[in-house]
C-alpha cells in the first residue's frame, strides 16, 4: 500500500490534521489571549472545508474497512458546511469570559466528533462503522455538558452517555448476531450471505433499535429533548444537525447495501417507525414552551419525515434523503442560529420571550420566519422542495396513506411553527426583547443559511448531482 | 420575452420596490404603481390573446413557455393560458388594484402588509398560468401562506384564531391535494416511459380507472375546500369575518376561485371517468353549499359574515355547475366565478370602508347610511344588485346560465338538486334586501354617524374599478363567453369521451 492510497482518507486526514495544528496551538498561545483561537480555528476550518469540495479520489482501503464514493464525500461536504456554520454561530458564545479558559477544548471536542462521522459515513464493514459511531459519540456527551456550571448541562452529559451506552450495546448486540449468522463484518459479505432466519431478525431488529437511538426515532426518543435542552444551543444545533444527518445516512446506507433482501421487512418496521415519530414528535413539539426543547421536538419529528425518503429504497429516495439533509441544514442551522444570538444577548430562551420582537428586531425575526417556514416546508422556500421528493419517494412505492398521514403531519408542524411566527409578530408585548447589534460572525451565518434556504429549493442541478450519485434498487 | 412571465416578475419588482421605500406614502404609491402596471398588462394579454385567435391559432393554450427544472423528475416550468386562465388573471389583477386601493390607509407595518399582499397575489397569477402540476402546486401554497399574517396581524375580531383556522384547514386541503396529485403523476405513463406533471400530457392519456376513483375524491376536496365545499367551508365565514378589508377582497374574489378552477383543471379534466362515477357525492355537497350557505347569511347579523356565508353560497354554485358537466352549466360557472369575483370584492371592500367609519358592523347599529354617506350606499346598493342577479350586472347572467344549463340534464336527481339550488336565489334576494333596507335605509340611529364623511378618492377608485367590471360582464357578457367557450372544448370533450 503506498502513500498516494491514503488520500482517499483526504477529509479525515486533514480534520486530524486540524485538530492536532488546534491543539499545539492552543499549547503555544499565552493563557489571558486565548480568544485569537477563535479565528484561527475557524479560518483553519474554512479552508479544510474548501479543500474538501476539490476533486478527490474515492475507493476502498484496508481491505474494504473504509470505502469512500463521490456521494460520501458530497455528505461529508455538506456536514462540513454545517459544521462551519455551526462554528460561526458559536464564536460570539465562545469568547464570553466563562468560556475562556475552554476555547480550544470546544474546537477540540468537536472537531474530533466530527471525524469520528467522517469514518462512520465512510464504513465499509461493522467494525469500522461501530469505531466510527463511538468515536463520534463520546466527544459529544463532553460537549453536551460543557456548561459546566449550569446542573441542566452536566445532566445533559450524563443523560446522554447513559442513552447512547445502552444503544450502543443493544447496537452492538445485533452486529454480533448478524456476525453469528452470517460469519463476516463486511456490508458486501454480509449481504451476500443474507438469508431470514429468525436469528438474524431478531440481530436485525437490534441494530434498528441501536440506530433509532441515534437518530431519536419514537420510541426510542426520551433522551433528545433534555439533552437539547439542557446542552449549550450550539451543541445543541450539531446534534440535532450533523449527528442526526450522519447517522440517518449511514443507516441509509446500511439498509441499502447490507439489508437489500430484507427490504419488504424493514419497509414495514418503518412505516410503523415514520407514523409514530412524525405524530409524537408533533404532539410534544405543540405544548414546548422553551425554544431549544420545542426545536428539539420538531427535529424528532424531521426525522421521522427522513424515513419516508429511505423507504422509497430506491435511487429517488436516496436522493431525496441526502438533498433533504442538505436543505435541513441549512433551515434547521438558521432557527438555532436566532435562538443562539438571543440567547446569547439576552440569556432568554422561551417563546414567550419572543413576543413581539418583530418590532424591535426585524431581521432576527424574518429570518426566524423564514427558517421555520422552510421547516415546514412551505413554498418558496427550500424545506418544499425538500419535503416534496421525500414524499415523492414514498408515494413512489405506492405508499399513499403514509404520505397523506406525513403531509397532514406537516400540517400539524405549520401549526406550532406558526406559534412562533405568532409571538414575534402578532403578539403584543411592553416589554419586547431590546433592539441589539448582531456580532460579524452570527451575522455570517445567518446570511449563509438564509442564501442556502433561498437557493438550494430552485437550484435544481444540486439536485440533478445528488441523483447523479446516488444509488438504489 | 414572454408576456406570462410579466405576472410573476411584476409583482417581484413591486417588492424590491417597496422594500426601499421610506415611509408609508412611498409604500403605497410603489404598489399602486405595480399592481397598475399588472392591470395593463392583463388587459394587453387579452388583447394579444384575441389577436393570435384572430389570427387562426387554435391551440389548447397559448403563449406557452417550457423550462425543464428538475430533469430526473420530469419537472418543468410550464406555462400557457387559454381563454379561461385569461379571464381569471384579469380577475386577479381587477381585485389586486382595487384592493390596493382600499387598503391606502392601512397605518400599522404598511410595508408589510403590501408586501404579504402582492406576495399572495404572486401566488395566485402563478396558478393560473401554470400548465405543471408541481408549479401549479407550489403557487397554490405561496398564495395561502401570507393570509396567515395578513389576517393575524392586521384583522380585526378574534383574528388569531381565525388566521390559524383558515391556515391549517387549507393546508389540511393541500395535503389532500398532494396525494391526489402524486396519483395522478405515478399513473401518468401506463404504459411505460416518462412519468409527467404535465396537465397537457396527461390530459391525453386515460388514468387507470381504479386509480381514478381513488385519487380523485382527495383531488377534488383538495381543491374544493379551497372553494369552499360543505362540510369543509368552516374557515371561510371565521377568515372574511377577522381579515382586514383588502384581504377578504382578495381572499373571496381570488383565492376562493383558485378551488374551482383547480377542480375543473385538474381533477376533472384529467379524471374523467371518476368525475362522471362520482359526480353525485359532490352534487350533493355542493347543493348543500349553495343552500346553507344562502341561509346562513340570513342568521347573521355582521356584515362580513352575511358575505361570508354568501361567498359560500356562491362558490358551492360554482362548484354545482361545473359537476353538471355540460357546455352550458360549465360556461356559467366560469361567469360566475368571475362575477362573484367581482361583486364579492365590491361588498368587501365597501364594508371595509364602512367599518373604517362607523367602527360597527353589526347591521343592527347602523341605519340611514344613504342620508350620510350616498356615494358608498349607493355602491352597495349596486353590490347588492349584481349578488341577486339583477339583469344588466353580471350575477345575472352567470346564474342564468348555471340553472338553464343544470336544468338540461333529463333525469330526476339532477332536476330535483337544481331546483334546490334554485331556491338559493329567492333567499339571496331575502338577506341582500334585509341588509340594504336596514343599513341604507331607515332613520339614523346613531347621533354620532351624522359627522361622518363619503368615500375619499382613493375609496372612489377602488369601488369604480370594481362597479365597471361588474356592469361591463353585466352588459356585454357575450364578449366573455367568447373568450370561454373555445378553452371550454377540450374539457367538454374530456368529459364527454367517458
Amino acid at each position: 500500500m503506498n502513500l498516494d492510497q491514503f488520500l482517499i482518507m483526504r477529509h479525515e486526514l486533514l480534520l486530524i490534521g486540524v485538530v492536532l495544528l488546534l491543539l499545539i496551538a492552543e499549547v503555544f498561545s499565552k493563557s489571558e489571549k486565548k480568544h485569537f483561537m477563535i479565528p484561527f480555528a475557524i479560518i483553519l476550518f474554512l479552508l479544510y472545508t474548501i479543500v474538501g469540495f476539490l476533486p478527490a479520489k474515492t475507493g476502498v482501503l484496508f481491505g474494504g474497512m473504509y470505502q469512500t464514493s463521490e456521494l460520501v464525500i458530497l455528505f461529508k461536504n455538506i456536514l462540513n458546511v454545517a459544521v462551519f456554520i455551526i462554528l460561526l454561530q458559536s464564536a460570539s458564545w465562545l469568547r464570553k469570559d466563562i468560556n475562556h479558559e475552554r476555547i480550544s477544548e470546544f474546537y477540540i471536542i468537536l472537531l474530533s466528533s466530527l471525524i469520528g462521522m467522517n469514518f462512520m459515513i465512510s464504513a465499509g464493514d461493522f467494525l469500522m462503522f461501530y469505531l466510527g459511531l463511538e468515536t463520534a459519540t463520546i466527544p459529544l456527551t463532553a460537549l453536551a455538558a460543557f456548561d459546566k456550571y449550569k446542573n441542566k448541562s452536566a445532566e445533559a452529559g450524563i443523560k446522554f452517555i447513559l442513552s447512547s451506552a445502552l444503544s450502543s450495546g443493544i447496537l452492538l448486540f445485533g452486529l454480533s448476531i448478524l456476525y453469528g449468522t452470517t460469519g463476516s463484518i463486511y456490508f458486501t459479505e454480509v449481504a451476500e450471505k443474507l438469508v431470514a432466519s429468525p436469528l438474524l431478525v431478531l440481530g436485525f431488529i437490534f441494530f434498528v433499535s441501536g440506530m433509532s437511538f441515534k437518530i431519536s426515532l419514537v420510541p426510542f426518543h426520551f433522551w433528545t429533548a433534555d439533552v437539547y435542552e439542557g446542552a449549550p444551543v450550539n451543541v445543541t444545533s450539531f446534534l440535532s444537525v450533523v449527528s442526526k444527518g450522519a447517522a440517518a445516512f449511514i443507516f441509509m446506507v446500511i439498509l441499502f447495501t447490507v439489508f437489500k433482501s430484507l427490504s419488504n421487512m424493514w419497509g414495514d418496521v418503518l412505516y410503523l417507525l415514520s407514523i409514530l415519530t412524525m405524530t409524537i414528535g408533533n404532539l410534544f413539539a405543540m405544548r414546548q414552551k422553551n425554544m431549544k426543547r420545542f426545536l428539539a421536538f420538531s427535529s424528532i419529528a424531521q426525522a421521522g419525515f427522513i424515513l419516508l425518503g429511505i423507504m422509497g429504497a430506491s435511487e429517488l429516495g436516496m436522493t431525496s434523503v441526502v438533498y433533504f439533509v442538505l436543505v435541513y441544514v441549512f433551515s434547521n442551522l438558521a432557527a438555532f442560529g436566532v435562538v443562539s444570538v438571543i440567547s446569547d444577548k439576552t440569556g432568554l430562551e422561551s417563546m414567550d420571550d419572543y413576543n413581539g420582537m418583530y418590532r424591535t428586531n426585524p431581521k432576527l425575526s424574518l429570518i426566524m420566519m423564514l427558517a421555520l417556514f422552510s421547516l415546514a416546508g412551505i413554498p418558496p422556500v427550500a424545506g418544499f422542495f425538500g419535503k416534496f421528493f421525500l414524499f415523492t419517494s414514498a408515494a413512489s412505492k405506492g405508499y399513499y396513506w403514509l404520505v397523506l398521514i406525513a403531509v397532514l403531519n406537516a400540517t400539524i408542524s405549520l401549526y406550532y411553527y406558526l406559534l412562533v411566527v405568532k409571538a414575534m409578530f402578532i403578539n403584543k408585548n411592553d416589554t419586547p426583547i431590546a433592539k441589539f447589534k448582531s456580532t460579524f460572525t452570527d451575522r455570517l451565518a445567518l446570511i449563509i443559511c438564509v442564501a442556502g434556504i433561498f437557493a438550494i429549493g430552485f437550484a435544481s442541478p444540486i439536485y440533478e448531482l445528488i441523483r447523479s450519485l446516488s444509488f438504489g434498487f | 420575452m414572454n408576456i406570462l412571465a410579466l405576472f410573476i416578475i411584476i409583482p417581484i419588482l413591486t417588492i424590491i420596490g417597496i422594500l426601499s421605500t421610506k415611509d408609508h406614502r412611498g409604500t403605497r404609491i410603489v404598489s399602486a404603481i405595480g399592481m397598475g402596471l399588472q392591470l395593463i398588462t392583463s388587459v394587453v394579454l387579452i388583447y394579444m390573446f384575441y389577436a393570435e385567435r384572430n389570427a387562426g391559432n387554435h391551440a389548447d393554450m397559448l403563449f406557452m413557455v417550457d423550462y425543464m427544472w428538475f430533469e430526473s423528475l420530469n419537472i418543468h416550468y410550464l406555462v400557457g393560458v387559454d381563454g379561461i386562465s385569461v379571464a381569471m388573471i384579469a380577475l386577479t389583477s381587477v381585485v389586486t388594484f382595487a384592493g390596493v386601493f382600499a387598503s391606502w390607509e392601512v397605518k400599522d407595518l404598511p410595508r408589510e402588509f403590501f408586501i404579504s399582499l402582492i406576495v399572495l397575489a404572486t401566488g395566485v397569477f402563478g396558478f393560473f398560468i401554470s400548465l405543471d402540476l408541481f408549479t401549479m402546486f407550489l403557487f397554490y401554497e405561496v398564495a395561502v401562506i401570507p393570509m396567515y399574517l395578513l389576517i393575524g396581524l392586521w384583522g380585526s375580531g378574534p383574528k388569531e384564531y381565525s388566521a390559524m383556522k383558515l391556515t391549517l384547514m387549507l393546508m389540511g386541503g393541500s395535503a389532500l391535494l398532494l396525494v391526489g396529485l402524486f396519483g395522478i403523476y405515478f399513473n401518468s405513463a401506463p404504459n411505460g416511459g416518462q412519468l409527467t406533471f404535465n396537465i397537457l400530457e396527461i390530459s391525453k392519456i386515460t388514468i387507470p380507472m381504479e386509480a381514478q376513483r381513488f385519487f380523485f375524491p382527495f383531488t377534488f376536496i383538495g381543491f374544493g375546500i379551497l372553494g369552499a365545499l360543505f362540510p369543509f367551508h368552516t374557515w371561510s365565514p371565521d377568515g372574511h369575518a377577522s381579515a382586514p378589508t383588502a384581504v377578504s377582497m382578495l381572499h373571496a374574489g381570488v383565492l376562493m376561485k383558485l378551488g374551482g378552477y383547480g377542480c375543473f383543471r385538474v381533477a376533472m379534466f384529467l379524471m374523467p371517468g371518476a368525475a362522471h362515477e362520482l359526480a353525485w357525492i359532490f352534487i350533493i355537497l355542493t347543493a348543500i353549499s349553495v343552500v346553507y350557505g344562502a341561509f346562513g347569511a340570513i342568521w347573521q347579523k355582521d356584515l362580513k359574515y352575511i358575505n361570508a356565508y354568501s361567498s359560500v353560497s356562491h362558490c358551492g354554485l360554482v362548484l354545482f355547475a361545473l359537476l353538471m358537466m355540460n357546455e352550458t352549466a360549465m360556461d356559467g360557472a366560469i361567469i360566475q366565478m368571475i362575477s362573484h369575483g367581482l361583486m364579492t370584492a365590491l361588498f368587501f371592500a365597501l364594508i371595509g370602508m364602512i367599518y373604517g367609519r362607523t367602527h360597527t358592523r353589526m347591521i343592527n347599529e347602523m341605519g340611514g347610511l344613504m342620508k350620510i354617506m350616498p356615494f358608498l350606499a349607493v355602491c352597495y346598493v349596486i353590490a347588492g344588485l349584481a349578488s341577486l342577479g339583477l339583469p344588466g350586472l353580471s350575477g345575472f347572467v352567470a346564474e342564468m346560465t348555471i340553472f338553464v344549463g343544470a336544468f338540461q340534464h333529463p333525469d330526476t336527481f339532477h332536476r330535483v338538486v337544481t331546483i334546490l339550488a334554485c331556491s338559493s336565489i329567492v333567499v339571496t334576494a331575502v338577506y341582500i334586501l334585509r341588509v340594504v333596507g336596514v343599513l341604507l335605509f331607515g332613520p339614523v340611529r346613531n347621533d354620532e354617524f351624522l359627522k361622518l364623511t363619503d368615500a375619499k378618492w382613493f375609496e372612489k377608485v377602488s369601488t369604480v374599478t370594481l362597479i365597471l367590471a361588474v356592469a361591463f360582464i353585466g352588459i356585454v357578457p357575450i364578449w366573455l363567453s367568447d373568450l370561454i367557450r373555445l378553452s371550454l372544448k377540450p374539457i367538454l370533450d374530456q368529459l364527454s369521451s367517458f
